[in-house]
């Protein structure tokens, strides 16, 4: 493993202290607990507060969408953790401007639990929690399962558009059906091609095969749909985008938003060369594409591999995805 | 004996501590399989940390099994955080206030401790995770207590192991695992697994304490 370590027990402290001195114009560690970031335009009084969290080992996500207009407070849990129940309840509470606290988060075993726990934390203390989980990622479960699918870099358009509701002043069930429409305009797909090292174990906990790549593989591992010999870069990509937009279904002449997101190794070149063929792929398809995100959005440690996201847009949701913003991240 | 005092007792759970970091590695390696591989070093560290914090103190076994609890859920997340956080949170409620620890006693404690699990997770048996270890135990407890308290141990014991390694066969319905459908069959579930090092942990400390 070569890797740029201290001690891994203090991986993620040292990343949080790292992220926050390099972006002290955007977020700050709220004073209260270490593993909470919270945006330094939060809270803002009569306004309804964004607040997510997940395990580390996804930078920039989830802290690196703290600012305005984005996430007002981000719980931070260990590598491929969920944060603590308490984590979740002081990130609340750090957003809280008095008008509730929407908390827009993946679906996966252990954040469901510690958000349940931190909601019943600071009812006691009468603040509002409205909920969103994100379930974009299709090869995790079929449609007719929907609510089992695992949420994914669709999350970042959720984040995007629930911080843009809340900024227009809207009310705490607003937010929460905006951004329950934007993650249910997502869909997403991840493709493996090497494996990736929780710096704790020490060897990778799952293997990828050279010459060999997962199709449908989570955002911590999870194996995908098909293992099958790796293509070329425009057949990877025709295939990526099969699997999304089969499942989405849309009319010809819809407008979207596309994410590429690298998963942590692999060059931000190769996503470009991905992208270039996938736009070309909706455009045949008549879709047309209104903003497009390349880069590492989302990554899961050092994996090899890529996901796409594509989000429908109406009206609504493009003026709100295109609202200013600020943050590391976005 | 019969019972056990409840003051005192806090190296119970210092034991309980030293059998998971000795198992840490094993965890992670059954994690590994079908998981993300760090339920040994997130266990060990949350464990670990209680014992420390514990350690030196005169505290009662129910007091001891709070500062765990707080560890679990205050510093250490995951899923594993909040159910045995919960777990232990509602076992150490049972036995506050209590002087000894008799078969009832634990009895009660075990069933509080599953209520908590329940409370928070949806697991059932057959699902492949921890359930699968403490349900069986907690009946396998209830149905020896007439045997005696230590004869009711043992049992205890004996079933959460076979409900460990039932979920070998079992394919995963819940949690992280339960994407991988028929590829979560052939493996131990490390839930089901941890909780089996609980409650062998706990009945031998028991046992030993007893004789």
């Amino acid at each position: 493993m070569q890797r740029f370590l201290n001690n891994p027990d203090n991986l993620v402290d040292e990343t949080v202290a790292g992220f926050v001195k390099a972006h002290r114009d955007l977020v700050h560690i709220s004073p209260e607990n270490p593993r909470v970031v919270v945006s330094n335009f939060a809270p803002r009084a009569g306004r309804v507060g964004i607040v997510t969290g997940g395990g580390s080992g996804h930078e920039p996500a989830f802290i690196g969408y703290t600012g305005r207009n984005l996430v007002d407070a981000v719980a931070v849990g260990e590598i491929f953790s969920s944060p603590t129940a308490k984590s979740f309840a002081d990130a609340i509470k750090a957003a809280d401007g008095g008008a509730g606290v929407a908390v827009l988060y993946g679906n996966y075993a252990g954040d469901n639990m510690n958000v349940k726990m931190a909601a019943r934390m600071v009812a006691k203390e009468g603040i509002e929690v409205a909920t969103v989980v994100a379930n974009d990622d299709v090869c995790s479960a079929p449609p007719s399962e929907r609510d089992r699918r695992r949420g994914v870099a669709g999350e970042i358009f959720m984040w995007k558009i629930g911080g843009a509701k809340a900024a227009t002043g809207a009310t705490l069930s607003e937010v929460q059906a905006a951004a329950q429409k934007a993650i249910d305009a997502c869909r997403s797909v991840g493709v493996g091609l090497g494996p990736c090292t929780l710096p704790a174990v020490g060897h990778p906990n799952f293997q990828i095969e050279p010459g060999t790549m997962e199709v449908g593989i989570g955002h911590h591992g999870e194996p995908g749909t098909r293992v099958e010999s790796l293509r070329t870069a425009n057949e990877v990509a025709d295939d990526m985008l099969k699997i999304v937009m089969d499942d989405h279904a849309l009319p010809a002449g819809t407008e979207v938003a596309v994410l590429v997101s690298g998963l942590g190794a692999t060059p931000v070149n190769e996503l470009y060369v991905l992208y270039d063929r996938i736009e070309t792929g909706l455009a045949a398809m008549g879709m047309k594409v209104h903003k497009a995100f390349v880069g590492n959005y989302f990554t899961s440690l050092e994996m090899v591999g890529a996901t796409l996201t594509v989000m429908a847009l109406d009206d609504d949701l493009k003026a709100l995805l295109d609202m200013d913003c600020a943050s590391p991240a976005l | 004996m019969t019972h056990i005092p409840n003051a005192g007792q806090s190296a119970i759970i210092e034991e309980l501590a030293e059998v998971i970091v000795a198992n840490k590695a094993w965890l992670s390696e059954i994690d590994g399989k079908i998981g993300d591989g760090d339920h040994g070093s997130n266990m060990a560290k949350g464990f670990g940390k209680a014992a420390e914090r514990i350690h030196g103190k005169d505290m009662s076994l129910d007091a001891a099994m709070l500062v765990l609890s707080d560890v679990l859920m205050g510093e250490i997340g995951g899923s594993m955080g909040p159910l045995y956080g919960l777990m232990f949170e509602e076992m150490a409620g049972a036995l506050k206030g209590r002087d000894d620890i008799d078969a009832d006693a634990f009895s009660a404690m075990l069933h509080a401790g599953l209520a908590g699990v329940q409370g928070v997770g949806n697991a059932k048996v057959g699902d492949k995770t921890l359930i699968d270890t403490l349900v069986p135990a907690v009946a396998a407890f209830d149905a020896a207590k007439g045997r005696g308290f230590a004869a009711a141990l043992t049992e205890m014991e004996a079933a959460a192991e076979r409900g460990r390694d039932s979920t070998i066969d079992l394919v995963a319905r819940i949690g992280r695992s339960s994407r991988l459908g028929e590829r979560s069959r052939g493996v131990l579930d490390a839930g089901a697994t941890s909780c089996c090092l609980i409650l062998t942990s706990l009945g031998a400390s028991f046992r030993k304490r007893l004789s």
